[in-house]
């Protein structure tokens, strides 16, 4: 009895420090986020009554906007990042053990320098007068061109129809100078994929080096073409791997805040963005926290799904695969 | 073993666009011109590459003070909180592997949830406690912040260390005669302490990368590097510095994880030998 005592409070003792620090910093200050969304807001940036206006509020400007924009575009970068993240996988888990660890650490080696460092070299490269923006200007104008040859080629040739088309490419040419990539979507969604690409490739590498090949080869005897063996055979096998990818991609995404701020401009202003101009620039307390909340929802919901779905699954299994993807991903260098 | 062809090239091609940025990063800090950051000038002759921001970087000229300044702060808050977060971040590992209880299921929540939430909540949630308390933002503030975020990492790189822990080992020194803290110096200590490295080493490059949580709590005038450097504009004049800073702490880190390796090689060779 006096032992168990003994061994309570040696648990608290152990506990304590982490508890208590995550209690007073993050749980804490979770719940006044949550408390100061019930407040209205006062003229001079400070937290009013306890009310329901910035809820109310909250449906009628253009954060309903905002919100849908984010979704969408976190939803077009995991796509991306998925898309391109399985057949890297896929070749690296084909190597040979010795060249597997090291194309995997290459994948995570341009995470030694600065993320803002990193962002800021694509800021530079996207700048109007850059190289990749000529380049983007050469694809626009064969696209436009390619769009009016095909017109041309459809409609019945009337007179005046030739110039029309002609003016319709200058037309077009001038839109195409306009656009550039800095400060559009492009490039949020471009640089986002970036950053995020080598998380949807560890998870998805550290599922596919277990994968059984030979499992590949049987479909293929039996006749299946390269494809439908991919698709039908490795990609249900890896599946609790791009799960996990989903989810690294998709939450940081949602929380997206430097990309859209560097290099967005006035296009692609996202949740992240709006929760700190009404926290930093605005004063407006009240609203950057129901915004913060909207956030966590929207981060929750599939976080929950999957979480759902996994229980399904086999517990061993998903328990080795995080830990491999851990020390993957942390220990980098250290072997 | 068939090897498909595609997923090689796309491989290869991913590894470009992962590589071509840093490449970038290393040409760019040879920009002679930071306010035109081109390699031409106005007639479009080619102006040749520059040394002169590394000389500025290593003379400590006035002009860098503000970005360097920015730098030193980094690493200190990046060191502080690497210490304070592994010290923590030990005990809660510990905790959670020897117990199983209600309370450390709340524990393991509480770690837990820090690495699913996006970075911007966190920044958030601290700055309307810091705003709630009305606590003046500065680096003590950056210093909890960086802590708070940390923890978990660290937590999570031990307990995977703590798996593969023979709790046998324990019950050993008990045996012999030692106690709970000579054991845990003289036994737990040492066979964790990679791990504990490891946690660490994440942890530093966390907190010296950090950019969305920092620019909630660093109030006015206190800036790290990374804040620094996302507020400087396309055509401040000393970008290319930056550049060259980058390319130097990506060949310090490079080194470093190059000596690590270099070490557990020699150890690697040293216990072969006594087999």
């Amino acid at each position: 009895m006096k032992d168990s005592v003994k061994s309570k409070k040696a648990e608290w003792l152990v506990t304590l420090p982490s508890l208590a620090w995550l209690m007073l910093f993050f749980a804490i200050p979770a719940l006044i986020v949550l408390a100061f969304t019930f407040h209205g807001h006062t003229a001079n940036g400070g937290v009013g009554e306890w009310s329901l206006s910035t809820w109310r509020e909250l449906v009628d400007p253009d954060y309903p906007t905002i919100v849908w924009k984010t979704i969408r575009i976190s939803f077009e970068v995991t796509a991306w990042c998925i898309l391109l993240a399985l057949p890297c996988a896929y070749a690296i888990a084909k190597m040979p053990k010795r060249w597997q660890a090291i194309v995997a650490g290459s994948i995570m080696l341009p995470f030694w320098t600065s993320f803002v460092v990193r962002v800021f070299a694509w800021k530079t490269m996207l700048h109007p007068d850059g190289w990749l923006q000529t380049c983007y200007h050469a694809y626009l104008h064969f696209k436009y061109w390619l769009f009016a040859w095909v017109q041309g080629a459809h409609t019945p040739v009337a007179a005046g129809s030739g110039n029309d088309c002609l003016i319709g490419i200058t037309g077009c040419a001038i839109d195409a100078a306009k656009t550039t990539i800095l400060d559009s979507e492009v490039a949020v969604v471009l640089v986002s994929v970036y950053s995020f690409l080598p998380f949807a490739i560890m998870p998805i590498y550290t599922a596919a080096e277990k994968f059984d090949f030979s499992l590949m080869e049987a479909a293929r005897d039996l006749g299946a073409k390269n494809f439908y063996a991919f698709r039908k055979i490795f990609i249900p096998g890896i599946w609790q791997g791009i799960v996990s990818a989903v989810l690294m991609v998709f939450i940081p995404a949602i929380g997206s805040y430097v990309i859209p701020q560097m290099l967005g401009g006035t296009d692609c202003i996202l949740i992240g963005n709006k929760i700190f101009m009404r926290a930093m620039q605005n004063r407006n307390i009240p609203h950057a926290s129901a915004l913060a909340t909207l956030m966590a929802v929207s981060v929750f919901v599939p976080m929950g799904i999957a979480m759902w779905w996994k229980k399904r699954q086999n517990a061993r299994d998903r328990k080795r695969l995080e830990v491999r993807t851990a020390q993957l991903m942390t220990a980098g260098g250290l072997s | 073993m068939k090897r498909s062809f595609f997923s090689v090239v796309m491989l290869a091609l991913v590894l470009a666009f992962l590589y071509v940025p840093i490449l970038l990063v290393v040409v760019y800090g040879f920009i002679p011109n930071g306010i035109s950051m081109s390699f031409f000038d106005s007639t479009g002759h080619f102006t040749g590459f520059s040394g002169k921001w590394y000389a500025m970087i290593f003379t400590g000229n006035m002009r860098l003070g503000a970005l360097m300044q920015s730098f030193w702060l980094s690493l200190t808050i990046a060191g502080l909180a690497t210490l304070i977060s592994c010290a923590i971040g030990t005990t809660a590992a510990l905790a959670l592997h020897k117990w199983k209880s209600r309370l450390q299921s709340l524990h393991h929540a509480l770690v837990y949830t820090p690495l699913i939430m996006p970075d911007i909540l966190i920044g958030i949630s601290l700055l309307m406690l810091f705003v709630a308390c009305s606590v003046d933002c500065g680096f003590w503030t950056i210093l909890i912040a960086h802590v708070t975020f940390c923890v978990s990492y660290v937590v999570m790189t031990i307990l995977a260390r703590l798996q593969d822990f023979d709790d046998r080992l324990i019950e050993a020194a008990y045996d012999l005669g030692a106690g709970p803290w000579y054991t845990f110096f003289h036994v737990q200590l040492p066979i964790l302490l990679p791990g504990i490295v490891a946690g660490g080493l994440l942890a530093f490059t966390l907190s010296i990368d950090d950019v969305v949580i920092t620019s909630f709590v660093n109030g006015a005038g206190t800036n790290t590097f990374p804040t620094y450097v996302s507020s400087m504009t396309k055509h401040s004049r000393n970008l290319p510095a930056v550049f060259a800073l980058s390319t130097l702490m990506l060949l310090f880190t490079c080194a470093l994880v190059g000596l690590s390796k270099l070490i557990a090689r020699g150890q690697q060779q040293k216990a072969k030998g006594k087999q």
